[in-house]
């Protein structure tokens, strides 16, 4: 008898092509700075554009410094920044004060742009309670260090703004690695599922410490795990900050206009280590690979581009820089000035109410500290 | 004052905050239109709209990440966890995040968030839905822990819990949802978080304890007063903070005392009361204190419930070895 059990009943390789296609990468910037995509250029004044290169070359600068102050021991906990400006610095760019930030662990800069001071940024570093103590009408909340927990925070957050009439969004970070958490799908299902403001950003920068992006997941992009939520899916080539700005911007559009979250997935680079804290990336990555992708730098491109346009020349690049040293130089003082931590300190950020317990450990701790 | 169950007290408890405060929402799986699994949030969603009580995907740590959100934005979430033993999924979001909010931040932020979790044996649950995990969430720092044990202490003590401005986790015993009824006021009450409270008062004994063990240890008193014993019953209440200063006082009067949890032996919180009754009323003791648990096995198959959780029989087995010690 014949059986069609031999006939392929789906046509699976199709689906997996038809799938890819939706997910092409948006580029506005080539690598030379030129443009490639008028129609999706974004809308920025003279002043913008040099704002946003300002902050890119400032950024670039902060890195350094803090790359060479923790190996001073000046600072702690460091992930490095290098390469993902666009990425982090252009989709910063495109959110407005009111809109509320969830940064991973590698997101400092976008908090500071968004107005963390920079002592405080270092003091988050270095592990005093200060660094955290967010000023009052700065919407971050400090770097999450649990992988995937800030995107389901971002929903709730999200949520909140819909509930409250807001027109504004919650954006939150993480990177290539940390689209394989729970709390991933959790966190863009949820906002999904509520119609909430919520901008969803992967900083593909293919390595989560020393596993490549290949070894995280099968599928051909990370935008795409978007269809899992029901949500929209953008690839942007995230060394390009007018594609990045121009994604981000439209998400919140949307967004705010009540069309739900979007999840942005932006194809990046760290040309350092993962942290400062002895990872070496040679051990796992190939000089061609960095070559490759130094070529990329959003910098270059976003420099060549507006130098073309006169808006960017060599005395604006080294006022830039000057700048960024003397202020890290400040805010270093400024952060070697805080008091040291006591245990009281820590004892009284606990509850609004101490409780028993802790009402007795603070009788104790301030005899020792009062020795 | 109307009669009733621990559940309908339960009710009229979020019943009155969602009335009192606008910031109050109270989500989860199936509390919506359903009025959840044990109707706990019955007609609430009618009362005050799906934008205050709203169901939710079926994903405990977001429902986790909700709440922290929510409360991130000045709402004041009353999230629930179907069942406690389901806190595993959403262990991140309480002990990880909520509960370190205000501490990470330096005040700057805090987690204003109630979460609900029904728990408890003896009514022949499936896996995983009765387990008692309450030894865990008390050994995080930054949480408060509280454990009903009637419909009058459920009503106040949720009161009390919801407008806390720290974390509670609200731990609700399915036994004892609707096993009696007793006087619970209409109008609103609270009962302060970390206070025990004195269920039976007496002289040669004191039993601690908390949840479907206090009733136990109710019956096991009056079983031993029939045999010439006066025994006092401390209800916890809130087991984190601890309510040190009455454990302290009811065993310096009795000198004796054992301490009673259904969760096994290396769980719970039973060795911390025995701890901190060691450090501070050591003097006072004419005998050691025993702890009346259930065995350090995986939470029993149903069938083997009733031979397996602690009852009034092993409280007062207990009680007379330390009373003829």
């Amino acid at each position: 008898m014949a059986t069609k059990s031999n006939q392929a009943k789906f046509d699976v390789k199709k689906q997996l092509e038809v799938v890819e296609e939706q997910f092409q990468t948006l580029q506005i910037l080539n690598e030379e700075g030129e443009i490639v995509n008028e129609a999706a250029m974004p809308d920025l004044t003279d002043e913008q554009l040099q704002e946003l290169m300002k902050r890119m070359v400032y950024t670039r600068i902060l890195d350094q410094r803090s790359i060479s102050l923790n190996r001073q021991g000046r600072l702690g906990f460091y992930a490095p920044t290098a390469g993902q400006e666009a990425s982090q610095l252009a989709s910063q760019y495109a959110l407005e004060k009111e809109d509320f930030i969830l940064p991973g662990y590698r997101d400092v800069p976008q908090l500071i742009w968004h107005g963390l001071p920079l002592y405080q940024a270092f003091l988050f570093s270095r592990g005093h309670f200060k660094g955290n103590q967010i000023p009052e009408g700065v919407n971050v909340i400090s770097p999450q260090i649990i992988i995937g927990a800030q995107y389901v925070q971002a929903a709730g957050v999200a949520l909140g703004m819909k509930k409250r009439g807001a027109k504004s969004v919650a954006v939150t970070y993480t990177g290539d690695g940390g689209t394989s958490q729970g709390d991933f799908y959790e966190g863009i299902n949820f906002a999904g599922a509520f119609k909430a403001p919520a901008i969803f950003i992967i900083q593909n920068n293919r390595f989560a410490i020393s596993t490549p992006v290949e070894k995280q997941s099968a599928v051909s992009s990370l935008a795409q795990k978007a269809v899992a939520a029901g949500i929209p899916g953008i690839q942007v080539d995230g060394m390009d900050a007018l594609a990045v700005y121009s994604a981000v911007k439209e998400a919140r559009e949307r967004a705010i206009n009540g069309e739900g979250p979007t999840l942005i997935e932006t194809l990046t680079y760290r040309y350092g280590p993962h942290t400062m804290a002895g990872d070496d990336p040679t051990r796992y990555r190939t000089s061609d690979l960095d070559n490759e992708w130094e070529l990329k730098d959003p910098l270059v491109r976003f420099r060549k581009f507006l130098e073309g346009k006169k808006l960017w020349n060599e005395e604006m690049e080294n006022k830039t820089i000057e700048q960024a040293k003397d202020d890290i130089k400040e805010a270093i003082k400024k952060a070697d000035a805080e008091p040291k931590q006591k245990v009281t300190d820590l004892i009284s950020n606990m509850y609004e109410e101490m409780p028993n317990n802790l009402v007795e450990q603070y009788e104790i701790y301030k005899e020792k500290e009062s020795k | 004052m109307a009669q009733l169950t621990m559940i309908q007290a339960i009710t009229e408890a979020m019943r009155t905050e969602l009335k009192n405060d606008e910031n109050v929402v109270v989500f989860g799986e199936d509390v919506g239109a359903n009025g959840g699994v044990f109707r706990a949030t019955e007609n609430l969603q009618k009362e005050f709209g799906e934008e205050r009580v709203f169901d939710t995907p079926l994903a405990e740590s977001g429902i986790g990440g909700l709440a922290i959100g929510l409360s991130l934005q000045g709402f004041r979430p009353v999230m629930e966890i179907q069942f406690f033993g389901f806190l595993y999924e959403v262990m991140d979001s309480v002990s990880g995040q909520m509960a370190r909010m205000r501490y990470r931040s330096g005040g700057r932020y805090n987690s204003a968030v109630t979460i609900r979790l029904p728990f408890g044996g003896g009514v022949h649950t499936p896996e995983m839905h009765a387990d008692s995990l309450e030894g865990l969430v008390a050994q995080q720092p930054g949480l408060k822990v509280v454990i009903p044990s009637s419909p009058y202490d459920a009503k106040g003590l949720l009161i009390s819990a919801i407008r806390d401005n720290d974390p509670v986790i609200f731990l609700e015993h399915m036994k004892l949802y609707r096993s009696f009824r007793e006087e619970v006021p209409e109008e609103e009450y609270t009962i302060p978080l970390g206070k025990a409270a004195v269920k039976r008062e007496g002289k040669d004994l004191s039993i601690i304890t908390y949840g479907a063990m206090v009733r136990e240890s109710l019956k096991a008193a009056e079983e031993l007063e029939k045999e010439g014993f006066s025994v006092e019953v401390v209800d916890l209440r809130s087991i984190a903070p601890l309510d040190v200063e009455t454990i302290v006082a009811s065993v310096e009067k009795t000198g004796r005392a054992i301490v009673v949890q259904e969760a096994q032996k290396q769980a719970g919180i039973a060795a911390s009361v025995v701890a901190e009754i060691t450090e501070r009323a050591i003097l006072s003791l004419d005998a050691p204190v025993l702890r009346v648990t259930a065995a350090d096995t995986v939470f029993a198959f149903s069938e083997a419930e009733q031979v397996w959780l602690p009852n009034y029989k092993d409280i007062m087995e207990t009680a007379k070895k330390v009373l003829t010690f």
